[in-house]
């Protein structure tokens, strides 16, 4: 069996994933990197997207995320997500609902910390809208 | 002395109130179960943010341009104090207890002078400080937690602090909750929120982070000030937690209480019952006895 990493993903409600695998593809702030073990020690920011989890050379699991934080260490792989949940979960309608909404609170915000946290619900939003179209063409 | 029947209508009053007693007893117990999942299901989460903010904090300890979130506004006129308490009451001393220790913190905090502004979590407790404090209100907030306590909540809470604090509306945080010992036991916690403490494990964290060298992307600033208010919000989330699953457990132990207590009262009623019955056949037979003696 090929090497593994530990990779956990934690969202604050509970822990969604514990498992050893291969490789995990991850949205960092700067742009995808993927973690195999051995990777070198960094903490990331993550963009609300796509985590793409790869089990015996093809992905295993598609997990969208809404922003977090990734710690990878040689050994392990941990995940803080705002909000995860699988690709597969993802209803078209509720999504769109979300962008709607987020789009209305950008128009309704009063003030700049107010608007700048409704653009980045918006962001989640559409990223999810992205993870919908990418699981179509999958 | 009570008649017959004012004495059976009570008996039966106690009846059916330690009916409804007992069965908010067993509701409470499956509710505590639930919070106290709920709790254990949100503590991986602070683990590791807290083993992540060690590492960062290690790494920027020491330099300049640390977030104000972290080092503070270097002020502490304007206290901002989240009080979490229940929406609903019958839960022993739950809610006394968090009024009385915030009323000792507020007045405390006058006293040396500084501003004060409340955020209310609950019914209960607003309705009780109201008297005292309600020109300090801010907001209050209701119906947290009426269907287990979720991370949107705790987040909405969380937001209006941070944005508050973006906008120099206080300078120091502080949220008083009750922490969950036990079933019976719970425990009035007075946390500070802003400016965060750094947790203990920093200081091991260093020594680890020295050994590991983490890369940060973009850099340790940058990360920090998004990692701050994320962690406001998941502190904020964990007192939730607490304070619902204490509320559950101070509510089973209340009712438990109240149920005992009936079920005395019903046997020490019943007696009363018993013995005036037995006094009243006893006075109607010498009445018949004498009556035919008389003859």
């Amino acid at each position: 069996m090929a090497e593994t990493v530990e990779f956990e993903l934690v969202s604050p409600e509970r822990l969604v994933i514990s498992e050893p695998v291969e490789m995990v593809i991850v949205p960092g702030a700067e742009g995808d990197f993927g973690a195999l073990p051995r990777h070198a020690p960094m903490i990331t920011a993550v963009r609300p997207g796509v985590i793409d989890v790869y089990q015996g050379g093809k992905v295993s699991q598609r997990i969208f995320v809404a922003g977090g934080f990734v710690e990878v260490t040689e050994t392990r792989v941990t995940m803080l997500a705002e909000e995860a949940m699988k690709v597969g979960d993802l209803v078209a309608d509720e999504v769109e609902a979300r962008v709607k909404a987020s789009k209305d609170a950008i128009d309704a915000a009063d003030g700049e910390a107010a608007r700048q946290l409704a653009q980045r619900s918006l962001a989640v939003a559409l990223a999810m809208k992205d993870a919908l179209i990418s699981k179509k063409a999958h | 002395m009570a008649s017959l029947k004012d004495l059976r209508l009570r008996i039966n009053s106690v009846k059916s109130t330690r009916k409804i007693t007992s069965a908010m007893k067993m509701v409470a117990a499956s509710k505590l179960r639930r919070a106290q999942s709920a709790a254990e299901a949100a503590r991986p989460y602070a683990q590791r943010m807290e083993r992540m903010l060690g590492a960062l904090a290690g790494s920027l300890a020491g330099q300049a341009g640390a977030p104000r979130m972290l080092s503070g506004t270097g002020s502490e006129a304007v206290q901002l104090v989240v009080v979490v308490t229940s929406d609903r009451g019958l839960c022993g001393g739950f809610n006394g207890s968090i009024v009385r220790q915030s009323r000792i913190f507020v007045n405390d905090l006058l006293r040396q002078g500084k501003t004060v502004k409340l955020l209310l979590v609950g019914r209960k407790g607003r309705d009780q400080l109201k008297r005292d404090f309600g020109a300090l209100y801010l907001d209050t907030y209701e119906n947290i937690g009426k269907r287990g306590v979720s991370f949107a909540e705790a987040n909405s809470i969380a937001t209006r602090i941070n944005l508050m604090f973006a906008e120099n509306q206080f300078d120091v945080c502080t949220i008083i909750y009750n922490r969950f010992k036990s079933a019976i036991a719970q425990e009035v916690t007075r946390q500070q929120l802003v400016p965060f403490p750094v947790p203990a494990v920093a200081a091991d964290a260093k020594a680890d982070s020295a050994k590991a060298l983490y890369e940060y992307e973009p850099s340790e600033e940058a990360i920090l000030d998004e990692l701050l208010p994320r962690n406001l919000a998941i502190q904020v989330f964990r007192a939730l937690l607490e304070s619902n699953a204490s509320e559950q457990g101070a509510r089973m132990t209340a009712m438990d209480n109240a149920t005992r207590n009936a079920g005395d009262m019903i046997n020490s009623l019943t007696i009363r019952y018993n013995r005036t019955r037995q006094a009243q056949i006893t006075k109607e037979l010498i009445e018949i006895i004498s009556g035919a003696e008389a003859l």
